[in-house]
C-alpha cells in the first residue's frame, strides 16, 4: 500500500501494521484457504460438483426462501418503519426497542424457539412445508435490517414536499408512490440486500425447522456440512473439497450482492448530486 | 486501561513464546461415538471411572464424550478430533479413519466378536395404539404413512436402516440369533459368502424407492430423527436403532409403542482404538481398559439394561423380554460386509442418491 | 439524507390537522394494527415462548438444569434413582462448564478484536493512503461469509490433514485456567500452567479463532463512522500543546469515542456469545468444547426441551440486557457524536 502521509498525528505504521497483520492472520489466510482448497479439484470437476442436481435444489431453496424472507421483510419492513416514525401509539418505544432483537438472540436460540412453535400450534403446519417454515425464520433472521435501513432516512424526511404534494390534491397512494419512496428506495433496496445476504449464509436457526431432504428441502449450509463429512471415494477425495467449491460459491453469491449494493448506493448518491 | 493493556499485550507473547510445556501425565480419554449412545456412553463412563479407580490407587481418569452422526464422527477423527476410541456405529466409518492412517489395518480382529461389543437391530417406533396399523416393512409403504428416518450419507443408523429395508424386500436369509449355534452357523455363512445377489434385487430396490417417498424429514444424526419424530410429532413411523426406540418410549411416556418387524438387520457397532492418538498421548493402557470394560459383565450388564443386545448370552437372557429374538439377517451373508455397501448404496452417485435424483 | 433539519416529532400524526382526510385515521389505526400484530408474531413471540418452555416444569425444573444439589441423605435412594441422580449431576455440571466456556471465549475474542477495530479505526480514520476502501471491504468481509463456511475455513486450514495441519496438530498451548504464580526461579515469566493442550482444530482455541472471524468487524465498524466525523483536529490540538502520543490517545481520543467503542464492543460480545454454526464446525461434538448454544442443541437432543429452554433463557435474557444496554449507549453516542464534532477546541482536553 503506498502511503500518502499528510498527517502529523502518530501512530500511522503501528495501527495500519498492526490492522493489516491481524486482517491476514485472522480473516484473508483463513479465506484464502478455501480458495486454495477448491483449487485441489479440476475446474471440470469442480463445475460439475456445483452444478450437481442436489447443489443446485440446495441453492434454490435457500436463495428463494431467502428471497421471499427478504421481499416479505421489506414490505413489512417499510410498513414497520414507517408506523414508528409517523404514529404514536401506546407501547411504540418498546416495539422499535425490540426490533433489533433478532440481531442480538443467539440463532440456536431462535431455532429451538421456532421449532416449538411449529410442533406446538400445529395450525401454523396447516400448509407445513420446509419452504414455509424456512421462510417464516428467515423473515424473523432479517428482520431488523430494513427496519432499521430505512427508519432514519424517514426520521430525516421533511413533510413539506408530502404536505405541498396533498395540497395539489395528490392522493396517499401517489404520494408516497411518487414523493416518498423514491427517496427511501436507496435505503430500502440497501436493507433488503442486506436481509437477503444474511438469510443466505444462515445456519443455526434453519436446522432445527428444515428437512434435510436432498433435492428438496436442503438448504445450502446443510448440504456443506453433509458433503464435509463424506468418507473418502474409492480415489480418496474427501468431501472437503466439495464441501469447499459449494461454499465459495455461496461466498461469491454474498459477495455480488453486497457487491450490486455498493453499486446502488454509489449510484444513487451520484444521483443526489 | 493503559496498564492493563500492556499486560494483555505482554502476557499473551509470553505465554505463547517463552512459557515451556511441561504437560502433566494425560489422564484423559476421549470417546467418539455415534449419535444414540449418549446415555449409554455417559452410565459405562461413570462405572468405568469408578471401576478403574478401585484398580488404580484411586486415580481417576476424566472420560470425555462425543456424539454426533456416525460418518461425521469418523470425518471429524481423519480432521483431527483426538479421539483415543472410537465407538462407531459401523464398521465402514472405522475404515474411513484407517484409510486417514489413524488406525491400524486389522482393527476387527483386535477385540473378540468383530470388535463389536454389542449388537443391535433396526425396529419401528409409531404413536400409541399405532393408528396406521404398522406391522412390517411392507406397511410403510402405503401411500398414506409418513416415515422418520435420517440421512444415509451422514448417519450410520440410517444406512442400517437402509439396508434393512433392502434386506426385506430382496427377501435375504435371516437368522436367529437368541440361540448360541444358529448365531454361529450365520456367522460362517456370512464369512463363506461369495455371492451377493441383493446387491441387484428390483424389488430391493423398487421398495426402498417407495420407502423414501414417504420419508419428509432427513436429519444428519438417528437422535435428529427421534426428535423430529416425538418432539416435533412429525411422521407416523420412526425407522430406529431398537435402543433408540427404548429410550424414547420411556422418555415420552405412554406416547408411542415398539413394533418388531418380521425380520431386521443385525447391526454390530464396532468399537477400535485410535491408534496413532493413543500413542502420541500415552494413553493405550487406558484406551484397552475402556474397551475390555465394555466386554466385562458389569459393562454387558449396562449394555442391556440401555437397550442394546450384548453377547454375553448369560445377560441377554436376564433381559430377554426387552429383547426379543426375531430372525436377523448379517450384512456380510447378504451385502459382501461394509466396504461393498458403502460403495454400492451411499457413496456420491451411488444407489441412494440415484433414488433421490429419481423421487425428484 | 435531503433534508438537513430533522423534523420535529411531536406531530404526532406528521401532518398538519387541516391536512388530514377523513378516514385516515383509520388507516392509521389499521397499519399500526398489523405492525403491532407483526412484531407481536415473529419477535415477542418466539422469545416469550423461550421462557415459557423454561419455565414450564416450574422454577425448581429450571434451577435444575445448571444446579442439582445431593440430597442431605442419599441412603434412602434406590440404585437407579441414585443413578438418576448422578446422571443429572453430571448434566447439570456439563452445562455449568458450558456457560463457562462461552464467557471464556467471549473474553479472549472480544479483547483482540477490540484492540485490533481501535487500531483499524485509528488507521482509516486519522490518516489517507492508498487502498482504504479496499482495506474497509476486507473487514468487512466475515459478515457476507456463511457461518457454516467460517468453520469449514478453520478444518481447512488446522485440520490434521490441513494446510497448516501438521504444525497445528502438535501445537502445545497453556490452558488459561490452569494458571499458577511459579516465581521466577524457572525463567524470567512467572506464570506456569499445570494444564497444556494440545492440537487446534476440535479444541477450545478453535472455537476462539472461529468466534474471533465472525465477530471481526464489529468493534472497527462502529467505531470508523464515529472518528471519521470527528476528524483529526482535536489530537492536532493535543499534540500542539505538547502532549505525547499516548497522552493524546488516553485523554483526547479514547474518551472521544467512548460510547461508539462500547457499543461495539456489546455487538460482538452478543455475537460470539450466541455463535452457532462456525463453532458447531470446529467443535468435534465433543461436550468439553461445548459453548451455550452448542449445549443448548445437545440438550434438546435428550429430549429434553425444557432445560434446553432454561440455558437458552439465559441466552435470551442476555440478548434482551444487551438490547436495552444498546439503545442507552445510543443515547450517549448520539450526544457524544454532537459534542465533539469538528470545530471545538481540545484544550479542555488536554491539562
Amino acid at each position: 500500500m503506498a502511503v500518502l502521509r499528510r498527517s502529523v498525528l502518530p501512530g500511522f505504521r503501528l495501527s495500519l501494521g498492526y490492522t493489516v497483520f491481524y486482517l491476514s492472520l485472522m480473516v484473508l489466510i483463513p479465506l484464502g484457504a478455501l480458495v486454495v482448497k477448491s483449487g485441489t479439484l479440476s475446474w471440470h470437476d469442480f463445475y460439475t460438483t456445483v452444478t450437481d442436481d442436489f447443489v443446485i435444489s440446495a441453492y434454490k431453496l435457500s436463495l428463494g426462501a431467502s428471497l421471499a424472507a427478504a421481499a416479505i421483510n421489506g414490505v413489512m419492513g417499510l410498513l414497520v418503519a414507517w408506523v414508528l416514525v409517523r404514529y404514536r401509539f401506546p407501547g411504540r418505544k418498546i416495539f422499535d426497542a425490540i426490533v433489533d432483537l433478532p440481531f442480538a438472540l443467539p440463532t440456536a436460540v431462535a431455532g429451538i424457539t421456532f421449532a416449538d412453535i411449529f410442533a406446538t400450534n400445529t395450525w401454523l403446519n396447516a400448509y407445513g412445508n420446509d419452504w414455509y417454515r424456512v421462510t417464516l425464520v428467515l423473515i424473523f433472521v432479517g428482520l431488523p435490517f430494513v427496519i432499521r435501513t430505512v427508519q432514519p432516512v424517514l426520521q430525516d424526511w421533511d413533510t413539506e414536499t408530502e404536505q405541498a404534494a396533498m395540497s395539489l390534491g395528490a392522493g396517499p397512494v401517489t404520494i408516497f408512490r411518487r414523493v416518498i419512496f423514491p427517496v427511501l428506495f436507496p435505503a430500502w433496496i440497501s436493507g433488503v440486500a442486506l436481509a437477503f445476504a444474511r438469510c443466505v449464509g444462515e445456519y443455526g436457526s434453519v436446522i432445527f425447522v428444515s428437512g434435510n431432504i436432498p433435492g428438496k428441502s436442503q438448504i445450502v449450509p446443510q448440504l456443506i456440512i453433509e458433503k464435509l463429512y463424506l468418507p473418502p471415494d474409492e480415489n480418496g477425495v474427501t468431501g472437503v473439497a466439495h464441501a469447499t467449491s459449494i461454499g465459495l460459491v455461496l461466498l461469491l453469491i454474498s459477495l455480488s450482492i453486497l457487491l450490486v449494493l455498493n453499486a446502488i448506493d454509489y449510484l444513487s448518491r451520484r444521483h443526489d448530486r | 486501561m493503559n496498564a492493563a493493556l500492556g499486560t494483555i499485550a505482554v502476557s499473551l507473547t509470553a505465554v505463547l513464546s517463552f512459557a515451556s510445556p511441561a504437560r502433566a501425565a494425560s489422564q484423559a480419554l476421549l470417546n467418539v461415538s455415534y449419535d444414540s449412545t449418549r446415555e449409554l456412553y455417559e452410565e459405562i463412563d461413570q462405572a468405568f471411572v469408578a471401576d478403574y479407580a478401585t484398580r488404580h490407587a484411586g486415580q481417576k481418569p476424566d472420560v470425555q464424550q462425543s456424539h454426533a452422526g456416525s460418518g461425521k464422527q469418523a470425518r471429524a477423527v481423519v480432521d483431527g478430533l483426538r479421539a483415543d476410541v472410537v465407538t462407531l456405529a459401523l464398521g465402514a466409518d472405522i475404515d474411513a479413519i484407517v484409510k486417514g492412517g489413524l488406525i491400524n489395518e486389522g482393527w476387527q480382529s483386535e477385540l473378540s466378536n468383530n470388535s463389536s461389543p454389542y449388537t443391535s437391530t433396526i425396529v419401528f417406533l409409531v404413536r400409541k395404539g399405532n393408528p396406521k396399523a404398522v406391522k412390517d416393512w411392507g406397511d410403510l409403504i402405503k401411500p398414506d404413512i409418513k416415515v422418520i428416518t435420517p440421512n444415509p450419507k451422514t448417519s450410520g443408523g440410517a444406512r442400517w436402516n437402509f439396508l434393512a429395508a433392502w434386506g426385506y424386500a430382496a427377501q435375504v436369509k435371516g437368522h436367529d440369533f437368541s440361540n448360541a449355534d444358529s448365531a454361529v452357523a450365520a456367522e460362517k455363512a456370512g464369512k463363506e459368502a461369495k455371492e451377493f445377489p441383493a446387491f441387484d434385487d428390483a424389488k430391493g430396490k423398487a421398495f426402498v424407492e417407495a420407502l423414501f417417498k414417504n420419508v419428509p424429514v432427513l436429519d444428519s444424526g438417528a437422535r435428529g430423527s427421534t426428535v423430529t419424530f416425538a418432539q416435533k410429532g412429525l411422521g407416523d413411523v420412526l425407522i430406529s436403532w431398537e435402543n433408540e426406540a427404548w429410550l424414547a418410549q420411556e422418555e415420552y411416556k405412554d406416547q408411542f409403542e415398539i413394533v418388531y418387524p418380521s425380520v431386521s438387520i443385525l447391526a454390530e457397532p464396532p468399537v477400535a482404538i485410535v491408534d496413532k492418538n493413543v500413542d502420541e498421548r500415552g494413553t493405550r493402557a487406558l484406551a484397552e481398559d475402556y474397551l475390555k470394560f465394555l466386554y466385562s459383565e458389569p459393562g454387558q450388564e449396562i449394555i442391556a439394561a440401555n437397550h442394546y443386545r450384548p453377547r454375553d448370552t448369560a445377560v441377554l437372557s436376564r433381559y430377554a423380554d426387552k429383547l426379543p429374538a426375531i430372525p436377523l439377517f448379517t450384512i456380510d451373508e447378504s451385502f459382501g460386509g461394509w466396504t461393498n455397501a458403502q460403495k454400492h448404496f451411499f457413496n456420491d452417485g451411488g444407489v441412494f442418491d440415484q433414488i433421490y435424483k429419481v423421487n425428484k | 439524507m435531503k433534508s438537513p433539519t430533522p423534523t420535529p416529532l411531536s406531530d404526532a400524526h406528521g401532518l398538519p390537522r387541516h391536512l388530514r382526510r377523513p378516514g385516515s385515521v383509520v388507516v392509521q389505526w389499521s397499519l399500526t394494527l398489523i405492525v403491532v400484530l407483526f412484531l407481536s408474531a415473529f419477535i415477542i413471540w418466539p422469545v416469550v415462548n423461550v421462557f415459557r418452555g423454561a419455565f414450564s416444569k416450574g422454577v425448581d425444573q429450571y434451577v435444575k438444569t445448571f444446579y442439582v444439589p445431593t440430597p442431605a441423605d442419599t441412603s434412602t435412594l434406590s440404585r437407579a434413582e441414585k443413578r438418576q441422580l448422578a446422571k443429572d449431576q453430571s448434566q447439570a455440571e456439563r452445562t455449568r462448564e458450558a456457560v463457562m466456556m462461552t464467557v471464556s471465549v467471549a473474553a479472549i475474542v472480544v479483547p483482540l478484536n477490540t484492540i485490533f477495530g481501535i487500531a483499524a479505526a485509528w488507521a482509516i480514520t486519522k490518516f489517507k493512503f492508498r487502498g482504504k476502501t479496499l482495506l474497509i471491504s476486507l473487514i468487512d468481509l466475515p459478515f457476507s461469509v456463511s457461518p457454516v463456511v467460517s468453520g469449514l475455513i478453520f478444518v481447512l486450514l488446522m485440520g490434521r490433514v490441513g494446510i497448516f495441519g501438521d504444525w497445528a496438530t502438535h501445537l502445545n498451548w497453556p490452558w488459561p485456567w490452569s494458571a499458577y504464580w511459579r516465581g521466577f526461579d524457572v525463567s524470567w515469566f512467572p506464570i506456569g500452567f499445570a494444564e497444556w493442550k494440545q492440537g487446534v482444530i476440535f479444541t477450545p482455541l478453535a472455537t476462539a479463532l472461529a468466534s474471533a472471524f465472525v465477530t471481526f468487524p464489529f468493534v472497527a465498524r462502529s467505531l470508523i463512522p464515529l472518528m471519521a466525523s470527528q476528524g483529526v483536529e482535536q489530537e492536532q490540538a493535543a499534540l500542539t500543546l505538547g502532549a505525547k502520543g499516548r497522552q493524546m490517545f488516553f485523554r483526547v481520543t479514547l474518551p472521544a469515542i467512548k460510547w461508539g467503542l462500547i457499543y461495539g464492543v456489546i455487538l460482538c460480545t452478543a455475537r460470539a456469545v450466541g455463535e452457532f454454526g462456525a463453532v458447531s464446525v470446529v467443535s468435534g461434538n465433543t461436550n468439553a468444547n461445548d459453548t451455550m448454544p452448542l449445549r443448548i442443541e445437545k440438550i434438546w437432543q435428550s429430549y429434553n426441551t425444557q432445560q434446553a429452554f432454561s440455558l437458552a433463557s439465559l441466552l435470551a435474557t442476555v440478548s434482551v440486557a444487551t438490547l436495552l444496554l444498546k439503545i442507552f449507549v445510543d443515547r450517549k453516542k448520539a450526544q457524544q457524536s454532537l459534542e465533539t464534532s469538528p470545530g471545538k477546541t481540545a484544550q479542555g482536553a488536554v491539562k
